[in-house]
């Protein structure tokens, strides 16, 4: 355990352009995610959260620098399904039960049709969805999708779990109502969590840091610590003034930076 | 509230066969004698029992010797020569249906084969069906395999799969890349190659592009079928018997309509059977938007 759940040192990322130089999504990003924490990746459209993402998760390869998941490559933490993953769209497939659907990646991997029971029960428990095991994804709510697409993230119990904008498509109360069970998952699983957002009190409820990024390139400008102690992440906290503070000093890291880089775009 | 639906629909569908019925015996009853011209030119056909028969006639017709005063009935004739064709269109079909398949699955798998192979398939589609039928018969009288030699009925068989393959390889091949990236996404997180891909994605995910395929390739099969063996010239099928009975028309003109209906007949079968195949499916079909 004594890696750390992500390394990422001097990681850049150009997109190849048919003439030019090519587009640089990411450029010399270094970040590291310790075991069991929480890290939130905010910034405006097109500052490379997304493809951060994506880079940890061997979706896609980086153009330089160096990238450990648990201590391996990218690639092999894939393999050994070191990490569960969630896309904005809860992606559930319509010809299965929110059942076959949590098993997905068990079945695909062959386990065992007793020890996938047992995984499953326990997940709808996680979820508060038993009594939905037999419905289809077309039978309920987009916010009761996404929670089964957290649960088969979570299928393998992986010691990382990787969100983008999971809750982007849900309408506000749900959002909150999301989060808070969020919270509470994470504290059930201890799973380190890399989140993609652009909400920043979502960030600051969910999040022990809070990485805030750049456009053009794509890079870090500030890393806050939200510094709550566990257990305080309550419906309470989105009222209470620590949160306030760390939401203020998120926007602030946001408009050091939009401003200049909002000049450069009409420069263009 | 299904079965309602349902009902309906059925009694929707007697209904427009009565109201095809009524619109031929009420024309038939006022229209003139010697049928509607405009500008010369017949625009609806002559009314006398010679162009027109009563349906019930047609009907009574069905029940007396095909040929001469005794022999089988008329309805047996049809019958036989339907289920003749129809296993020749079923053949066809089956191939039809694999090769468009097969070849869908190339062209999902290799891009280069998509743009090499699908302007083809498409121009296959413009050949008329009478030039390649002598074609398909020419080239299949060469073949000897063993104790295996070439018929007629397999030139149809060919003939029929050609027309039968294109909609099901062009259907498929929008339903196997219509996944969307999330799930592609997830089966290259989970390690899944392209083979277990293909079986736990991509394929469920093209049923809804299927059925419709199969629906088109199905009537395709059946007309491919009875065209061809006019062609071909093959005996005992559909097509040649309503040429046949078509010149039997100035004595007996109700039995020329009997094999029509048979071709009909042979249509709704098959479109029957891909039916009742959407029901064993009927799980991968969530996707779709109730018609």
């Amino acid at each position: 355990m004594s890696s750390p759940a992500v390394h990422v040192a001097g990681l850049e990322r150009v997109f190849p352009a048919r003439r030019g130089p090519g587009v640089t999504a990411l450029a010399g990003v270094d970040l590291d995610v310790a075991p069991g924490e929480f890290v939130s990746l905010i910034g405006p459209s097109g500052c490379g959260k997304s493809t951060l993402l994506r880079l940890i998760a061997d979706l896609d390869t980086p153009t330089a620098g160096t990238l450990e998941v648990f201590g391996k490559t990218a690639r092999q933490a894939r393999r050994d399904q070191d990490y569960g993953i969630a896309f904005q769209q809860a992606g559930l497939l319509p010809w299965l039960t929110v059942t076959g659907n949590i098993e997905l990646p068990l079945t695909l991997h062959k386990i065992g049709r007793r020890e996938r029971q047992t995984k499953v029960a326990e997940l709808l428990e996680l979820i508060g969805l038993t009594d939905f095991a037999g419905s289809y994804p077309d039978q309920l709510s987009g916010g009761m999708q996404q929670r089964v697409a957290i649960a088969r993230a979570l299928a393998e119990s992986p010691r990382l779990l990787l969100m983008d904008e999971p809750f982007g498509a849900l309408d506000e109360m749900t959002r909150e109502r999301m989060q808070n069970e969020l919270v509470r998952i994470c504290a059930e699983t201890r799973a380190a969590v890399v989140f993609v957002t652009h909400s920043i009190p979502e960030a600051v409820f969910l999040s022990d840091r809070v990485v805030v990024m750049s456009p053009r390139p794509g890079r870090i400008v500030d890393v806050v610590d939200v510094a709550l102690r566990p257990g305080e992440r309550d419906e309470a906290l989105r009222e209470d003034a620590t949160f306030f503070a760390g939401v203020a000093r998120v926007r602030e890291a946001l408009h050091g930076t939009s401003v200049p880089s909002a000049r450069g775009v009409e420069h263009r | 509230m299904a079965a309602v639906r349902r009902t309906r629909t059925l009694l929707l569908g007697l209904l427009g066969l009565v109201v095809l019925a009524a619109a031929w015996e009420i024309y038939k009853a006022v229209g003139p004698e010697s049928g509607v011209l405009l500008g010369g030119r017949a625009v609806l056909p002559r009314t006398g029992d010679r162009a027109m028969p009563h349906l019930s006639e047609m009907v009574t017709r069905l029940g007396d010797p095909a040929v001469g005063r005794r022999g089988d009935p008329l309805w047996l004739a049809v019958l036989r020569a339907c289920l003749f064709s129809l296993r020749i269109a079923a053949t066809g079909w089956v191939v039809g249906v694999l090769v468009g398949l097969g070849l869908a699955l190339l062209m999902q798998r290799l891009r280069l084969a998509e743009a090499a192979v699908l302007p083809w398939v498409v121009l296959s589609q413009t050949v008329p069906l009478i030039a390649i039928a002598p074609l398909v018969r020419r080239w299949g009288a060469q073949i000897t395999i063993g104790s295996f030699t070439w018929s007629s009925e397999n030139s149809v068989a060919v003939i029929a799969a050609y027309l039968a393959f294109f909609p099901v390889a062009v259907g498929v091949l929008r339903g196997l890349k219509s996944p969307d990236q999330t799930h592609l996404d997830l089966m290259h997180t989970y390690g899944v190659g392209w083979w277990r891909t293909l079986f736990r994605l991509r394929l469920p995910a093209s049923v809804p592009y299927l059925l419709p395929a199969l629906r088109l390739a199905a009537a395709s099969a059946v007309i491919g079928t009875v065209v061809a063996e006019v062609s071909i010239g093959l005996r005992g099928g559909i097509g040649r018997m309503i040429i046949e009975y078509a010149q039997s028309a100035g004595g007996d003109p109700a039995k020329p309509w009997a094999p029509i209906a048979g071709a009909v007949a042979i249509g709704l079968a098959a479109a029957g059977f891909v039916v009742l195949l959407g029901l064993l499916l009927r799980p991968y079909r969530r996707a779709e938007v109730p018609a």
